[in-house]
């Protein structure tokens, strides 16, 4: 009886199903880590991109979180997506067979930038100040790479503490472009973001770099990358993979590029972010 | 209304609170430390005057969304609390409605993202669940509360169905209706704020706008939201709502369709222990969680708690402070609707922006979170205190000024502010969590690092932990509303 209601259900749920997968398009994530206007203007000229190139229709869509990104692509939601280091590592451990295919060339050496309010009386440094003791810090998200895992694990290397015992207070901005915002006025006194979104906003004129100034620059390390699940083949045909990563690479459009921004794409892999995994299980950020 | 004179007991009770709030004080961390705040905040303020409608068509299908999610939500919490109430006295149903309503609506959404994606299944059950629970409550209680006379007269042998609906309804029926109109406005705000976490509600649009720096919009936004929350009573005529409620399904938007095997993967591997998963026994299991509560739980636990009474009782000063604005007892017509427009923007903005607005102003410490949870709910309680005043009766050489309040109206209304205030207790405690964001470490600072860890077995643990510290502290509202004989009113319970 009950067994009978289940089949009707399970029956009933697959025939709902595929009516809204019926047409099969791509679909794909970003992780949010800056402006989300500017994200999804960027990620819209790519899904123009990729679906003239694959001849498919090709959806962005837009998450609240780095978790929510990872989710969707564990969730098979979506079935491509940009990643940071960490999340593309922790999204590659949630779904067997997902790979990372390519990366932006700044990508292979990535940096994040320490950066401090004037009034904190920090000078840019070759190595990471021991005036930070006792300020106020921001991360950036907590699942980001270079906002959050690798400027703790060399807050960690330098003091020898966590950042609850380094710092006055420690807090999380949500995403690089607030972490400049919340240093800027001073309400944290220091912070740590993406070398590239600090060097792009100087760039546009939109940090007032009197009151805020870059004191450290980390080593680099590999950070974003495009991963791809590992069922698109099954799902979208053969090759389609290869495909993808062809178009990902021959990505030529400066304006597309310039949104980034990265002078282009060039093949990754996941042994690239062998570090990044390591760094995240020395601080216990994944099992 | 019976008068209520203030008792011993009841000063005894507010002075308790006061002290203990007093003495956690030291605790808590309240320092300011901005440096330049005014440029930021200055935008903020010149943005929310120049609010920018020229987004419309994101900003109208937001809102609709924002309807069509509050409408279908709370339909389908009155629809499946309206049946629990019927079997409320089972101890079983009373557990489990107090379990479901102790978990805010945002972490059942973070639980629902997990397996539903961002399909508006998320987002309509993550305000039905919990809205089951509370109607299943508080339905319960006003129909026991209903007039019994109806029912001794009833001729023996009167089926159970028919002495419901025609001994027990009739009588309870305006205060169901105007509990429901309440819980609908309540709606309204979860509604939004579930699009901080990816909902397509005015939260998308809000947090994203924020978070940008964009005030203008931000402005637009909030203006809308107010607008939706004070004309509600003008829209939502009872023979209207139920059209709304059958409409609403239609308009939620598709979203990404559900892959359902996710929902096994979730109960079978991802809430399961990792030690467990692993196959590393019981007494790796015993280290995990040992770890889990000591690092976590209960030093989340404890600034939890520190932050819940210090805000509560700053909610409690708001609230006597603020109820008067919209008391026809101390304003003119127009004083009333401007109290009421400082009310409704008061109560209205999610706990979250003030918190962040504050933080500008005073720096990372408690306070932005607790003065953003003091003026959020002391706008809600001085709205439900100010509407009961009006109903208040002064004889016509009653005294004026200060001395009509703290004589007059005060002693009247202090019952009643108590027991809203009791009941809000809870709500305060549960909406801590939120505030995590701002790295104070609550609760709910600790489920949400476990979410974007991606470890639901510790989010899972650490959101039991808060639904029981929640169970305890409205356990203990009620044991001193009881004491207090402070006069249920369950129809105006926030």
């Amino acid at each position: 009886m009950l067994k009978d209601k289940l089949r009707h259900l399970t029956l009933a749920l697959l025939l709902l199903a595929p009516i809204a997968t019926a047409a099969e398009p791509l679909v794909f994530t970003a992780i949010p880590d800056q402006d989300e206007t500017r994200l999804r203007e960027r990620f819209e000229k790519v899904a123009d991109y990729l679906a003239e190139e694959l001849d498919r229709e090709v959806r962005f869509v837009p998450v609240k979180s780095y978790a929510a990104a990872v989710t969707a692509f564990r969730n098979n939601q979506v079935q491509l997506a940009w990643f940071g280091g960490l999340s593309g590592v922790q999204a590659r451990q949630l779904v067997p067979g997902s790979e990372a295919l390519a990366q932006g060339v700044e990508d292979a050496e990535f940096r994040t930038y320490f950066i401090a309010h004037r009034s904190a009386g920090l000078a840019p440094s070759d190595r990471l100040p021991k005036g930070l003791e006792g300020l106020t810090f921001t991360f950036g998200s907590k699942g980001s790479t270079s906002g959050r895992l690798m400027p703790e694990y060399y807050l960690r290397q330098r003091f020898d503490a966590p950042p609850s015992e380094i710092f006055d207070r420690v807090g999380f901005s949500g995403n690089h472009t607030r972490t400049i915002a919340l240093v800027e006025s001073g309400t944290y006194q220091a912070g740590a973001l993406n070398y590239s979104v600090w060097e792009s906003e100087v760039e546009a004129g939109r940090v007032d770099t009197d009151a805020v100034q870059v004191i450290w620059k980390t080593p680099p390390y590999a950070d974003y990358q495009w991963t791809i699940r590992g069922d698109v083949d099954e799902r979208f045909g053969d090759g389609f993979k290869r495909r993808i990563r062809e178009a990902l690479l021959n990505m030529k459009n400066p304006e597309l590029l310039e949104s980034f921004p990265r002078e282009g794409f060039i093949p990754a892999s996941n042994a690239d972010y062998a570090t990044i995994r390591e760094t995240a299980q020395a601080l216990d950020l994944i099992d | 209304m019976a008068s209520f004179v203030p008792s011993s007991v009841t000063l005894r009770t507010t002075l308790g609170l006061v002290a203990l709030a007093l003495l956690l004080l030291p605790f808590a961390d309240i320092e300011i430390t901005t440096v330049a705040p005014w440029r930021e905040l200055g935008r903020l303020l010149q943005g929310l005057l120049t609010p920018d409608f020229t987004e419309l068509d994101d900003l109208g299908t937001a809102l609709l969304r924002t309807l069509a999610f509050a409408f279908t939500g709370v339909a389908l919490g009155v629809a499946i609390g309206g049946l629990l109430a019927l079997v409320f006295h089972h101890r079983l149903v009373r557990a489990g409605c107090a379990f479901v309503r102790a978990i805010h609506e945002l972490f059942w959404a973070l639980i629902f993202l997990q397996f539903f994606g961002l399909h508006p299944l998320t987002g309509v059950l993550a305000i039905a669940l919990p809205y089951a629970g509370v109607f299943a409550k508080v339905y319960a209680e006003i129909l026991d509360e209903a007039d019994p006379l109806p029912k001794q007269v009833l001729p023996a042998g009167t089926g159970m169905l028919s002495t419901f609906l025609f001994a027990r309804v009739p009588d309870a029926w305006p205060h169901l209706v105007s509990y429901t109109a309440y819980r609908l406005e309540c709606g309204l705000r979860s509604s939004a704020v579930l699009g901080f976490i990816g909902m397509p509600t005015l939260g998308f649009y809000l947090q994203s706008s924020f978070a940008q720096g964009h005030y203008s919009e931000v402005g637009a936004l909030l203006l809308l939201f107010y607008g939706l929350i004070a004309t509600l009573r003008l829209w939502a005529r009872p023979q209207l709502v139920p059209l709304y409620a059958v409409a609403a399904p239609f308009l939620l938007g598709s979203g990404l369709p559900i892959v359902w095997g996710n929902l096994t993967r979730f109960f079978t591997q991802d809430i399961v222990p990792a030690p467990l998963r692993n196959g590393e026994g019981w007494a790796a299991l015993g280290q995990w969680l040992s770890d889990l509560l000591l690092t976590q739980a209960l030093p989340g636990l404890w600034t939890t708690v520190v932050l819940t009474q210090i805000a509560l009782v700053l909610t409690g000063g708001l609230a006597l402070i603020a109820f008067p604005l919209i008391s026809r007892h101390f304003t003119s017509r127009a004083g009333g609707v401007a109290g009421h427009t400082l009310l409704v923007v008061a109560r209205s903005t999610p706990e979250y922006l003030l918190a962040y607005v504050l933080l500008q102003l005073w720096g990372p410490s408690m306070l932005p979170a607790i003065v953003a949870l003091a003026i959020h709910n002391g706008g809600i309680i001085g709205h439900l205190v100010g509407r009961r005043s009006n109903e208040l009766t002064l004889r016509p050489d009653a005294s004026r000024g200060m001395n009509r309040y703290a004589f007059e109206v005060l002693p009247r209304l202090y019952g009643p502010f108590l027991a809203l205030l009791f009941y809000r207790w809870e709500i305060i405690m549960r909406e801590t969590a939120i505030l995590g964001i701002l790295g104070i470490a609550t609760l709910g600072f600790y489920v949400d690092s476990a979410i974007q860890e991606l470890r639901f077995d510790r989010a899972l643990v650490l959101i039991v932990i808060t639904a029981l510290l929640n169970i305890g502290v409205d356990s203990l509202a009620r044991a001193l509303r009881r004491r207090l004989r402070l006069k249920h009113a369950a129809s105006s319970e926030p």
